[in-house]
């Protein structure tokens, strides 16, 4: 007899996320990924202006407003064939990868840690201890004995306050916590420290995008910004040397800090990398172009089956055939009907009827629709970002990805393969290796724009021109959470079609035509869980996926309270 | 970083002002009707009343966590929202600070969960606002679409005037604009 879970909502993430699981003895034997919010919002750009869309479709989401924005821009301009100045590519790349370093620091520190940090145990332990620990793994210099004495003070009165606030959501002392009291008191000091460096990150799409949450500096055919050595008001060399110290900020809390506590958590929890494997054929997207026409790109993308290196299918442009002939959406187990029944649609032809059954086990059980790539599930995100780097001999990509699995290797004494990316921990550790080189190409990205500035060209617009007739166009974007495509129809200057298919859709989607879960299910099924009660341990794969269900459905209804509901079937 | 450098002047640049700064923040999905109340009422305030230096208004969209450097360091906070609750579409709530966490357990705002989790993050790193007002509109209509209804647009006056009254109550003056000369934010 098994016992039905029902976790919802997810907490610590972004959007309304539900998860049933089936438990026998101890073990997850079927799952189901709901999403609970309707998504129809495409339907909004409709009849509009294709220049005006990217403004609109970056509301679709909280989180990821920019990403939103750059694929919309992307797709309008595919489909017009309009190239983008190169100064434009460089200063939308600097607002990418700034972006996620944002998400990649945020989500490590803020919204799964504590899934592995018992900030209870960090109470009890002796500051030195930790400073020393510190000292041992890294060289950053924000490890004293008294900050931390500082930290532990505030979680101390935090916690005889009674009111535990942002931690009352934790698993305190549950039995799958392992870190030593000294290691979790510095990660929860470094949580604190992440507080205020994200705002770097932040400070830079803020800088460059003349606005966050929501960027204003974007145009089909390029950016806003004019650039200007001296007047105001526009991008100057001020305002780039301040983007420039932002950069330098960030460079010793993302190597010395971040890649280093990622690492210690990853060699204390090494049997996460035997745990949690999504859909083991992956697909990313080329991203930060170089060139006018998005040919060239400084991080590659593309399709590895199986996460073989020698299967990998390159996708080599913007709007490449081997990305769009492949894709198409399914909506047998999701709240929607096609009007010609259940057979798959390319998104160019996508279609966004709802038609809601209530939760069925065996039928439609979710907002979300289910994305294939070649007729199958893929798994998107930071492992198919890496996967693509190490099979096209991506020279950042693999030195970072040796220099992680080294640093596990130390710490456990025992060597992990590459293939072990695909799973909790792997996670975890491919978004470091990313955001180390995010990190590098922004830092070379500022380095371009302004070399370019030198050489006397401040182009930063290309005017789109529209053809009569129809055309169609695909935006992608390597995004934080993954393969982002915006895919637009456009006929006589308005928009005739759009569908946004999100990297969550792919994660976190319903079975598919063939019955085929995605991510997040493969990830649950025959898992472990200690105590049905407290399931951490189903919460910190899913965590792992940096779920945003905000843009993968949309808002109705989240007024039940219940967060786990436990019953016997 | 708490900036304890007091300057009520205007004038104020970057973090100067810091201490005083006084946040409107006005949230919610402009794509779902009523949803988007915050970000209507925010432009809205800018366009009838000129502001202190000090006084920010900011539309946060649907961030989450995204607001956190935007709320951090400001003195006091008035957020602008949709709010579910047993009154009739178009009611003007407000809820002051110890009464704004216990609001945002009942679940009644699609967006608590991110502010509720910024807000609790601020107040571990010791960077919270030092008060906080919640002012909500029931809605009526939440599907897609960019118009307010009109039971909720009708609505907007009583709404800002609520928002001014709790801005004048922290010393803020709120200097209305003639209406034939508005000026956007």
């Amino acid at each position: 007899m098994s016992q039905r879970i029902t976790i919802d909502p997810i907490t610590r993430i972004e959007g309304h996320l539900r998860i049933d699981l089936d438990v026998e003895n101890g073990r997850i034997v079927r799952s189901w990924s709901s999403g609970q919010m309707w998504r129809g919002i495409e339907k909004i750009v409709q009849d509009r202006d294709p220049r005006d869309a990217w403004a609109i479709v970056q509301r679709i989401c909280g989180v990821c407003t920019t990403v939103h924005a750059i694929a919309s821009v992307r797709a309008v301009e595919n489909a017009l064939q309009l190239d983008v100045p190169v100064n434009a590519q460089y200063i939308r790349n600097m607002i990418l990868c700034a972006h996620t370093l944002h998400d990649h620091i945020v989500h490590f520190y803020h919204l799964s840690a504590l899934d592995w940090v018992d900030v209870v145990s960090a109470a009890k332990a002796d500051p030195l201890k930790s400073a020393r620990l510190g000292e041992s793994i890294s060289e950053w210099d924000g490890n004293s004995r008294a900050a931390l004495e500082g930290t532990q003070q505030k979680l101390k009165s935090l916690l005889a306050s009674g009111q535990l606030g942002i931690f009352s959501n934790g698993y305190w002392g549950h039995p799958a916590m392992k870190l030593p009291p000294e290691a979790n008191l510095l990660a929860v000091h470094h949580y604190l420290q992440a507080l205020e460096v994200q705002r770097w990150a932040n400070k830079i799409v803020a800088t460059l995008g003349s606005k966050t949450p929501h960027i204003q500096n974007l145009a089909v055919g390029g950016v806003s910004n004019a650039i200007a050595t001296d007047s105001e008001g526009v991008l100057t060399i001020e305002r780039l040397s301040q983007v420039k110290e932002y950069i330098d900020k960030l460079y010793s809390f993302i190597f010395n800090c971040y890649f280093v506590d990622v690492a210690l958590i990853a060699g204390s929890y090494a049997d996460w990398f035997s745990i949690g494997a999504g859909v083991n054929d992956f697909l990313s997207s080329p991203d930060l172009p170089t060139d006018s026409s998005g040919t060239q790109f400084m991080t590659p993308g593309g399709y590895t089956p199986g996460g073989k290196a020698r299967a990998f299918r390159s996708i080599r442009s913007f709007g490449d055939s081997a990305l769009t002939d492949h894709v198409a959406e399914e909506v047998k187990h999701s709240w929607y009907t096609y009007k010609h029944g259940d057979a798959p649609l390319k998104p160019w032809r996508g279609e966004t009827s709802p038609n809601y059954t209530d939760f069925q086990d065996e039928g439609k059980y979710s907002w979300v629709k289910s994305p294939t790539f070649m007729d199958k599930p893929a798994q998107v995100g930071p492992i198919a970002a890496v996967h693509a780097g190490i099979a096209s001999g991506h020279e950042p990509t693999a030195k970072y990805a040796q220099s992680m699995l080294n640093r596990v290797r130390s710490l456990t004494g025992h060597e992990i393969a590459p293939a072990q990316l695909n799973s909790t921990m792997g996670r975890h550790a491919a978004r470091a290796i990313r955001a180390c080189v995010a990190y590098e190409a922004l830092k070379n990205n500022w380095q371009m724009l302004m070399d370019n500035i030198g050489r006397g060209d401040r182009e930063t617009f290309n005017e789109p021109v529209f053809p009569a007739g129809e055309s169609q166009g695909v935006g992608q974007v390597e995004a934080p959470r993954g393969l982002l495509s915006h895919w637009v129809v456009i006929d006589n200057q308005r928009i005739k079609n759009y569908q946004a298919v999100v990297p969550s859709t792919w994660l976190s989607a319903p079975r598919n035509n063939n019955d085929e879960p995605s991510s997040y299910e493969v990830s649950l099924n025959g898992s472990a869980i200690a105590d049905p009660a407290r399931p951490l341990e189903p919460l910190r794969t899913i965590h792992s996926f940096d779920p945003c269900l905000a843009c993968a459905v949309h808002v109705t209804d989240i007024e039940r309270q219940k967060t786990i509901e436990v019953a016997a079937l | 970083m708490i900036n304890t450098n007091l300057q009520s002047q205007g004038g104020a640049s970057g973090a100067e002002g810091a201490a005083s700064r006084v946040l409107v923040l006005g949230i919610g999905n402009l794509l779902m009707q009523d949803e988007g109340i915050g970000i209507h009422a925010v432009r809205q305030l800018g366009s009838r009343y000129r502001l202190p230096e000090n006084v920010e208004l900011i539309d946060g969209g649907t961030s989450g966590l995204d607001l956190l450097p935007v709320i951090e360091d400001a003195r006091r906070l008035i957020v602008i929202d949709a709010l579910r609750c047993e009154a009739a579409p178009g009611t003007v709530v407000l809820f002051r600070n110890e009464e704004v966490p216990a609001f945002f357990r009942t679940k009644l705002s699609p967006h608590q969960v991110g502010l509720a989790d910024v807000l609790a993050m601020l107040s571990f790193k010791g960077t919270a606002p030092a008060s906080v007002t919640l002012v909500g509109v029931v809605p009526s209509e939440m599907l897609v679409g960019m118009e307010l209804t009109p039971v909720v647009s009708d609505s907007m006056d009583r709404l800002i005037a609520t928002v001014v009254d709790e801005l004048t109550r922290s010393g803020v003056k709120c200097e209305p604009l003639p209406p034939s000369n508005p000026v956007d934010q």
